[in-house]
């Protein structure tokens, strides 16, 4: 049994040590995106290092980058950008997405239709294209890109959502509500939502994951988070000409953006489970 | 002579989401002789499914057997590892599942798919495979024996299908046939040839089979012996005359009591003018594009007119497909009806519930057959029942618990399930919740879509008893939508029959036994009696068979 038999027994849930090992990591990151601008020990654009990409040190822990920048402060920096832009990003998308979604199958009809054929339209267009056609043309900020980002993962959100909600519209609970004679707030709020919430919150975790490799592709290109700021995925992309040399500066913010990503996976794959044997 | 098939002592566990375990079958010895036809009868949860399933050596996922001995044709089941038993079914044992549409392949052809048991264990060439299963089809009594094998399953009706599913079983020759359910989805016209063909095989070939089943009238046509289940013990054994006549267990007797239809006692019906609550005339409701005249192109309902008066109760009844649960859905305005007038207590109505006010829709409510689907699995029944006190009458807080818990003891189920999900409740107690949310919204008439249907015979029976009960106290009129004739009977002032969208007939049940329309007598002599000799001695009119029959 779990470590956490006797604490899952006292809430009625059951919550497996993988789901925590994410749960605590993706903690770990939120609190250094919150609390890193106290913690860098050298601002972000200074040259500490007289050589670049630098080994691991007492004085420099994770080493130097190309420029001979603190790579510990700029890991810790970029974790600003990239939880918090990719978080709001997803959190965006999937909100629009899913409620419209929900929307669409609950009105049905020509509301549907329309809806359906305007975001299939907007996602037979490339992301990374389109994500730089408006960065270019409007130039990047932070708000910009949540921005982007958000719209170009709302139609796959919408169509995730839309075919699980249709599955449960034609459930006789849906239309008992209907013959009840309740709105579409409820209808989607209350008899919809709570039965597709688990796989929304599994696309969720997907869509996360996209959406940091797609600002991380931006950033690549040098239209995501502008210098000398950098999210991890633009740490990566600069220090790419260590990785002959085994630089810690190109290793580290590699392995920071996967243990974030793979983390939220193993969240939402083991949310909490509410035990339905409660006799025991 | 030695038994066939010996069940010894056998325990089935299961195990829950938290990790404890549970004991479903408890200890459970029987046996079959050779050629002898044995039901396991029971409830839902009595474990007649698993115990009949032991004998392929077989436990469904998260279920174990956990000890004793399942003798097969000399072989212990449980002990075989898998690929062994593996080569024993379909070859010693073989299986008859409850939905033969959703066992077979729809992509393949039906022949195909019956001789696939002779090439796995590789018991004859395919052309010989072929030439047993169309003998087999002819024995089953199935229509055009040559090639309704090269059909595909969609092509062929249900009876039809039940009995491929039985050929598919009997190909391999088998010594032991298990039958789970194989007619409680049939209509009991169908069930009638279905259950003659099964018989004529399984004593033409000396098969032994066990049948499993709730129903006691079904089983007494078809079995030599009954073993009574209930929480997975063995309550009663015996023959089928002597279970029938002379049961012993208070549980037996109960199932026995719940055949006997209580007709509702009409208290003053001649003694004073009633009101009209519900008046249809000319309805017409159906599906599809809506063609140049303006009607539907399939019509599922024609021209249905009825009368509901207060405090009293009308029965629909019919085989499925005839439109009886469209022209409930018309009623309550899901489905708008294409024609017709609706009058609900002296109002015109909308045709369509979007078009109906609030207190309309209140008055009117509609049960649903499958109360697994009617509840919304995610919320507790709390938040079920407490909606339409929200909704329909604004209350909040304190005084929805309070009603909240008034309603739940009205349809008797304990206040402690108010906390509980759907999925956490008997099917029967579900149904209580469904039908508490109906009365929640103190309607003036309840539309009953077939809501015994999916319970057990003692469950149904409480069900109808509540619904009585609450008749009485409420002053409430119910429609009742059923294909089963002994429900109807027992709840309902007025009967009508329908057939292919359209009211044939409209009884009361004093005259049940004399029908008038043809498709009337040939519905009502079809339903299974307790009497063992029922279906050897029924003589069906071969005219009326042919002409209203799905066959």
């Amino acid at each position: 049994m779990t470590p956490s038999s006797t604490l899952s027994q006292k809430f009625g849930y059951s919550f497996n040590w993988i789901g925590m090992i994410g749960l605590s990591i993706i903690l770990f990151w939120a609190t250094i995106a919150l609390i890193a601008p106290h913690i860098v020990p050298h601002p972000v654009g200074e040259i500490v290092d007289e050589d670049y990409f630098g080994p691991m040190s007492n004085e420099l822990w994770l080493g130097s980058d190309y420029l001979g920048r603190d790579m510990l402060s700029r890991v810790l920096m970029g974790a600003r950008y990239t939880v918090g832009i990719s978080l709001a990003a997803v959190s965006i998308a999937c909100f629009c997405g899913v409620v419209l979604g929900m929307t669409a199958a609950v009105v049905g009809g020509w509301f549907d239709t329309v809806l359906s054929r305007v975001l299939d339209a907007m996602n037979s267009i490339p992301s990374k294209l389109s994500g730089l056609v408006v960065v270019a043309a409007v130039g990047s900020s932070i708000s910009v890109l949540v921005v982007t980002l958000a719209v170009i993962y709302t139609p796959g959100a919408y169509r995730f959502a839309r075919a699980l909600a249709v599955n449960i519209n034609t459930m006789d609970f849906i239309t008992v509500a209907r013959t009840r004679g309740e709105g579409i707030f409820y209808m989607i709020g209350s008899e919809i939502l709570p039965n597709i919430i688990g796989p929304i919150l599994a696309d969720l975790g997907i869509r996360f994951v996209f959406v940091v490799l797609l600002l991380s592709g931006l950033s690549f290109l040098g239209l995501g988070v502008q210098p000398p700021y950098a999210d991890w995925g633009a740490l990566v992309h600069e220090n790419v000409g260590g990785l002959p040399f085994g630089a810690p500066a190109v290793i580290v913010p590699s392995l920071a953006i996967a243990s974030l990503t793979i983390s939220v996976n193993l969240l939402i794959d083991n949310l909490p489970k509410k035990i339905r044997d409660r006799s025991a | 002579m030695e038994n066939l098939a010996e069940i010894r002592d056998l325990k089935v566990e299961a195990t829950t989401d938290s990790g404890r375990r549970v004991e479903i079958i408890k200890g459970v010895s029987l046996d079959v002789a050779p050629g002898e036809m044995v039901a396991l009868i029971g409830e839902s949860g009595s474990g007649k499914t698993t115990i009949a399933l032991t004998l392929l050596g077989h436990a469904r996922t998260g279920c174990r057997i956990s000890g004793g001995s399942v003798r097969v044709a000399g072989k212990d089941m449980v002990a075989l590892t898998e690929r062994e038993r593996a080569s024993v079914r379909g070859t010693s044992v073989s299986y008859v599942p409850q939905s033969a549409a959703a066992s077979f392949n729809p992509a393949k052809r039906i022949i195909d798919q019956v001789i696939e048991v002779t090439r796995i264990h590789r018991l004859m060439p395919p052309d010989e495979a072929r030439q047993k299963a169309v003998e087999l089809f002819r024995a089953l009594s199935l229509p055009d024996p040559e090639h309704i094998g090269s059909r595909y399953p969609h092509q062929v009706s249900g009876g039809q299908l039940q009995r491929l599913a039985a050929a598919m079983a009997l190909i391999g020759d088998p010594k032991l046939v298990i039958f789970d359910e194989p007619t409680t989805a049939l209509d009991v016209t169908t069930q009638i040839e279905v259950l003659r063909a099964f018989k004529s095989v399984m004593k033409k070939g000396g098969i032994a089979g066990v049948y499993v089943s709730h129903d006691l009238a079904v089983v007494a046509q078809i079995a030599d012996r009954i073993v009574v289940l209930r929480g997975g013990e063995v309550q009663e054994v015996g023959t089928t005359a002597d279970i029938l006549s002379r049961a012993e267990h208070p549980y037996t007797r109960e199932l026995l009591a719940a055949f006997e239809p209580k007709r509702r006692v009409d208290d003053d019906a001649a003694a004073q003018e009633r009101k009209p609550l519900l008046e249809v005339s000319g309805l017409l409701a159906g599906y599809g594009p809506v063609q140049p005249d303006g009607l539907p192109m399939v019509r599922a309902v024609q021209e249905a007119s009825l009368r509901v008066e207060k405090g009293r109760n009308l029965g629909i009844i019919g085989e499925s497909g005839c439109g009886k649960s469209t022209l409930a859905r018309a009623i309550a305005g899901i489905l708008p009806a294409s024609a017709g007038r609706l009058v609900f207590d002296g109002q015109e109505l909308p045709r369509s519930a979007r078009s109906r006010t609030r207190d309309q829709l209140r008055e009117l409510q509609i049960v649903f057959q499958y109360a697994d689907t009617a509840l919304n699995p995610a919320k507790s029944i709390e938040d079920i029942i407490g909606r339409p006190l929200n909704f329909y009458h604004g209350m909040k807080g304190k005084a929805r618990d309070i009603r909240i818990d008034q309603l739940l003891d009205m349809v008797k189920l304990p206040k402690a399930l108010r906390h509980r999900r759907p999925a956490e409740l008997s099917g029967g107690q579900k149904q209580r919740v469904n039908f508490a949310r109906a009365l929640a919204a103190e309607p003036k008439l309840i539309l009953c879509d077939e809501i015994t249907s999916a319970l057990d015979t003692v469950v149904a029976a409480a069900v109808i008893d509540l619904l009585k009960e609450l008749q009485r106290e409420l002053s409430l009129s119910y429609i009742f939508i059923s294909h089963d004739l002994s429900v109807v009977e027992a709840i309902c002032d007025e009967i009508v029959v329908m057939y292919d969208g359209r009211k044939v007939e409209e009884i009361t049940p004093a005259q049940l036994k004399t029908p008038k329309h043809p498709y009337s007598k040939l519905l009502f002599s079809s339903v299974p009696k307790l009497d063992p000799s029922w279906l050897d001695s029924l003589q069906l009119d071969k005219e009326l068979v042919r002409e209203y029959g799905h066959r």
